[in-house]
């Protein structure tokens, strides 16, 4: 790909970049979000048409029209978010589209089989091909997606952030599958915003960052401080600087077994006992759908518990309601910062108060005051670097970092005893990120009690003074600052239970 | 807030707002003034191809309209030719407003906290049939006591009216456009019932027949009339009231602690939630207060011109309903609403007197408001296609080399 160029409405997702790969490689493509790596990827599979540059395949010029050309050249996409049926096997997934048949009408379901399980056994991808798609966990929906790339005589691979779903172990997994596909003589488009995976999968490493190429470098030499450098621009503090915990404080938040149902009254907690104490932060590890969102929302008093008692300061809060809980120093920053955490249509000052309007000084006998929202407004904006916009900006004008950095300073700025931080850094770029783990540590350090949930492992082990691994509604194990992303990566599979049970 | 730097990352991609308040507002945001305007014109301009299929010249028909609403007056306060005439039809056109504009309102403020009040007909009759029984009875009370009583009564029933639908959606999630509708055909079979021949309200006594209508109200709770004859429908003091409520409803919203979680709601219930704010305990509070504006709209034609109420005057009625387009039309802001009511009470009155039938059809005369008022909804109910029309014509706008990028942003 040579001057790929990529314009959208008032920016450039792509400007003149260039890529190329070599057969039998594995080559990774890192930038930040929104850096262009998925707009150059889907000008590559023929989703978007470059407004300037060519693309060659083994040395031929090639345009795509549109997915079905790409795949036809031979390139296979795999998405971030899958698309494979449910209520389909394996093997009807993998040959949908390209059946084959018996006297040109019939679906031969034998044949399909034969050649699903001739292909997994080639690649060394152990499926199986009867499974129904919607009994096989995430790691193997994803093998099924690479099987249906190599079904479709894929030999050039991209696979967008294909770890960020995964666990540790599965990724170690999807990475031995990749080498071997690399020794078969595939070549592989790794698509990340992960330093360590990429220095550890890939031979040679391009970086974007904000549309432009800075550089493709060799695996070789490549330093996780130097890539993020490339990617952000500037020097960035990958480590996250914390002192340990001081020891002994006050346990502010405490749970004790509590049992809460998830939408379909399914229990979703199972008995869950945790204490955070003044000036820590404990992290709350699993993989997503655990029940950790229902801890969560049952904490905030979003949702109702079937029983268990929570205790804020050592005072139990009876008949839980979001207010209570708020007034009885709890801060929360929610998951889906869109979603719950801020009220897009409203101003930033207006995003603000949303916990506050009804008292004073905001307002007094119900009667709003709306010069003192935006006064305090301007002092978060300010203190919280918020860029993008003024007091009186739209929420939904500013950018996710920005957005998260307006929840982040309402929730810090009541002084909360006990803030819960859940997924507080999704979505957002490696900057945005440095600035809130590094506020959240500043925070502890003031004494509060931080309950940090994550689907990142990395964030919760960075972060965290102590770790509690998550299981179907289950806390199953414990570890201390220095836990092994292998061990907790065992527990948030389940393999402690089963080994108990 | 303009940045020196034009932005360097793609915007997140757009999560379309879930609630109906929300994508209004995104209407709003994406047209500003000139989609509320568009939307009119563009609906006279199909009402005026209408004319013109019957033979007609759509711009005499519209001037003869707007004419026959006394808006020539304020062009030419003096002109001999319509001195006598044109103040008279113009208190009409407000008599209508005034009903309009609560109407309206009525919409517009459950709107607002994302529910859809088609219930304004309904509200808009309990206070008609509760005004008319205070109006009635009491007869000995002091005159502005006995206004107030049945202008505060009128609108508690038609918050209570309204109230209903509100608990419904809270305790057990009944859509309210389904249950306001219901409540409507409620409070029409109410009024058929109470003003029935032996009916509760008939009032055969003071009547020269046996005819099913309520009694006159009695002299003390007519409301004042300030501009025109008493006799013959002048305009009353409830147009200040209307008034009134338009700024009582934009301070509600936008001043009060109230206000702020109805807007939270209507945008974002997850978020309101979050926040502490009691979201079923809103709708609850914004259906009563809206079916208060409905109720107060019923409450001031009663006390103000009307005097008494038939079952014909039931089945006939639907400025409830118009209520709707005026709530649209006017982007559910006060202003918005005060201009809609404005135009629609024109509309109304306009159509109905002093048409020459070489002007426009006289049996179409009277439908045209219908069809502008239908045009309306439908446009703006279309919003998302609008929206869609109104980005595409941005990106071309955009391929031009020379618009700055910046825009984008704002």
């Amino acid at each position: 790909m040579r001057g790929i160029t990529k314009r959208f409405p008032g920016i450039v997702a792509n400007d003149r970049v260039n890529f190329d790969l070599r057969p039998g490689e594995v080559h990774a493509i890192l930038g930040e979000n929104g850096a262009g790596k998925s707009t150059l990827m889907n000008v590559l599979y023929g989703l978007y048409h470059p407004d300037e540059g060519e693309i060659r395949v083994k040395g031929e010029p090639a345009t795509f029209a549109s997915a079905k050309d790409a795949i036809r050249s031979g390139i296979g996409m795999v998405h971030q978010h899958f698309m494979l049926i449910p209520v389909m096997t394996v093997a009807e997934n993998i040959v949908l589209a390209n059946e084959p048949t018996r006297e040109g009408v019939f679906f031969d379901r034998d044949a399909a089989e034969q050649r699903v399980a001739q292909l997994s056994r080639s690649y060394k991808l152990a499926i199986d091909p009867r499974a129904k798609v919607q009994n096989i966990g995430v790691g193997q929906e994803q093998r099924v997606e690479i099987l249906k790339a190599l079904y479709r005589a894929a030999d050039v691979l991209i696979l967008d952030e294909p770890t960020a779903v995964l666990t540790p172990q599965e990724a170690g997994e999807l990475f031995e599958i990749l080498r071997t596909l690399v020794r078969e003589g595939l070549s592989v488009i790794f698509i990340s915003h992960k330093l360590n995976e990429v220095l550890e999968i890939a031979d040679r490493i391009t970086v974007l960052r904000r549309g432009k190429m800075i550089d493709t470098v060799p695996r070789e030499g490549a330093t996780e401080e130097g890539l993020a450098r490339m990617m952000v621009g500037r020097e960035v503090l990958l480590r996250v600087e914390k002192t340990p915990a001081e020891q002994g404080g006050e346990p502010l938040l405490e749970v004790e077994d509590l049992h809460v149902l998830d939408d379909r009254k399914l229990p979703a907690v199972k008995g869950v006992s945790l204490s955070v104490r003044a000036g820590e932060i404990v992290g709350i590890a699993g993989v997503d759908g655990n029940g950790q969102s229902e801890l969560i929302e049952a904490l905030t008093g979003l949702r109702k518990r079937e029983s268990g008692r929570v205790m804020i300061a050592g005072n139990e809060v009876e008949r839980p309601s979001a207010r209570r809980m708020l007034d009885a120093g709890l801060g929360h920053i929610p998951e889906d910062r869109q979603r719950r955490g801020l009220v897009l249509e409203f101003t930033i000052a207006e995003n603000t108060q949303i916990h506050d309007y009804n008292r004073e000084p905001m307002s007094r006998f119900g009667w709003i005051f709306p010069r003192r929202f935006i006064e305090l407004a301007r002092r978060l904006i300010e203190e919280f670097d918020v860029r993008g916009g003024g007091p009186t900006t739209k929420a939904s004008a500013l950018s996710g970092g920005n957005q998260q950095k307006v929840v982040a300073a309402r929730e810090i700025s009541r002084d909360p005893k006990v803030l819960i931080a859940a997924q507080p850094t999704r979505g957002l770029d490696v900057g945005a990120i440095e600035y809130l783990h590094r506020r959240l540590v500043e925070e502890r350090d003031e004494g509060r009690a931080i309950l940090l949930v994550s689907l990142e492992l990395e964030e919760i082990l960075s972060l965290s003074d102590r770790v509690l691994v998550i299981y179907e509604g289950e806390i199953v194990g414990e570890h201390g600052a220095d836990a092994s992303e292998e061990a907790i990566g065992m527990e948030m599979l389940g393999a402690k239970r089963e080994e108990v049970a | 807030m303009s940045e020196s730097m034009a932005p360097t990352t793609p915007p997140e991609p757009d999560t379309p707002p879930t609630t109906v308040a929300g994508r209004l507002e995104l209407l709003h945001r994406a047209g500003g003034i000139a989609v509320p305007v568009a939307t009119a014109v563009l609906a006279f301009a199909i009402g005026g191809l209408v004319v013109l299929a019957t033979g007609h010249n759509p711009f005499l028909a519209y001037r003869d309209i707007l004419n026959g609403a006394g808006l020539n007056w304020i062009a030419h306060p003096w002109d001999a030719n319509t001195v006598h005439t044109a103040p008279y039809n113009l208190t009409q056109t407000l008599l209508q407003t005034t009903t309009l504009i609560l109407t309206g309102l009525a919409v517009a403020f459950a709107f607002r906290c994302g529910l859809f009040n088609i219930g304004g007909q309904g509200q808009y009759f309990m206070g008609l049939f509760v005004a008319s029984w205070v109006g009635t009875s009491f007869v000995n009370m002091t005159r502005p006591v006995h206004i107030l009583l049945g202008i505060g009564a009128a609108a508690l029933a038609g918050a209570a009216w309204a109230a209903i639908a509100g608990f419904l959606k809270a305790a057990v999630g009944a859509h309210e456009v389904i249950t306001t509708i219901m409540l409507n055909w409620i409070a029409y079979w109410i009024g058929s019932y109470l003003f029935q021949q032996g009916g509760p309200l008939q009032g055969a006594a003071n009547k020269p027949l046996d005819i099913p209508i309520s009694a006159d109200i009695a002299n003390s709770a007519k409301l004042p009339v300030f501009w025109g004859d008493p006799d013959l429908q002048g305009l009353h003091i409830g147009f200040f009231v209307a008034i009134a409520a338009l700024i009582v409803f934009w301070a509600l919203l936008n001043r009060t602690t109230l206000g702020y979680e109805v807007r939270a709601v209507g945008y974002n219930p997850d978020a309101a939630a979050y926040g502490g704010i009691k979201v079923r305990t809103n709708y609850v509070r914004a259906m009563a207060i809206s079916g208060a504006f409905a109720g107060l709209a019923g409450g001031l034609d009663m006390l103000g011109y009307l005097f008494h109420v038939g079952t014909s005057d039931v089945q006939a009625s639907s400025i409830g309903f118009l209520g709707i387009a005026v709530a649209l039309l006017g982007r559910n802001t006060a202003v918005g609403v005060g201009l809609a009511a404005l135009l629609f009470g024109a509309l109304l009155f306009g159509t109905t007197h002093g048409l020459q039938s070489n002007v426009i059809d006289p049996s179409l005369a009277g439908h045209l408001t219908e069809i502008i008022q239908g045009l309306v909804v439908l446009f703006v109910g279309a919003d998302l296609l609008i929206i869609a029309v109104w980005r595409a014509g941005g990106r071309l706008r955009k391929r031009a080399p020379k618009t700055p990028a910046a825009e984008a942003a704002s």
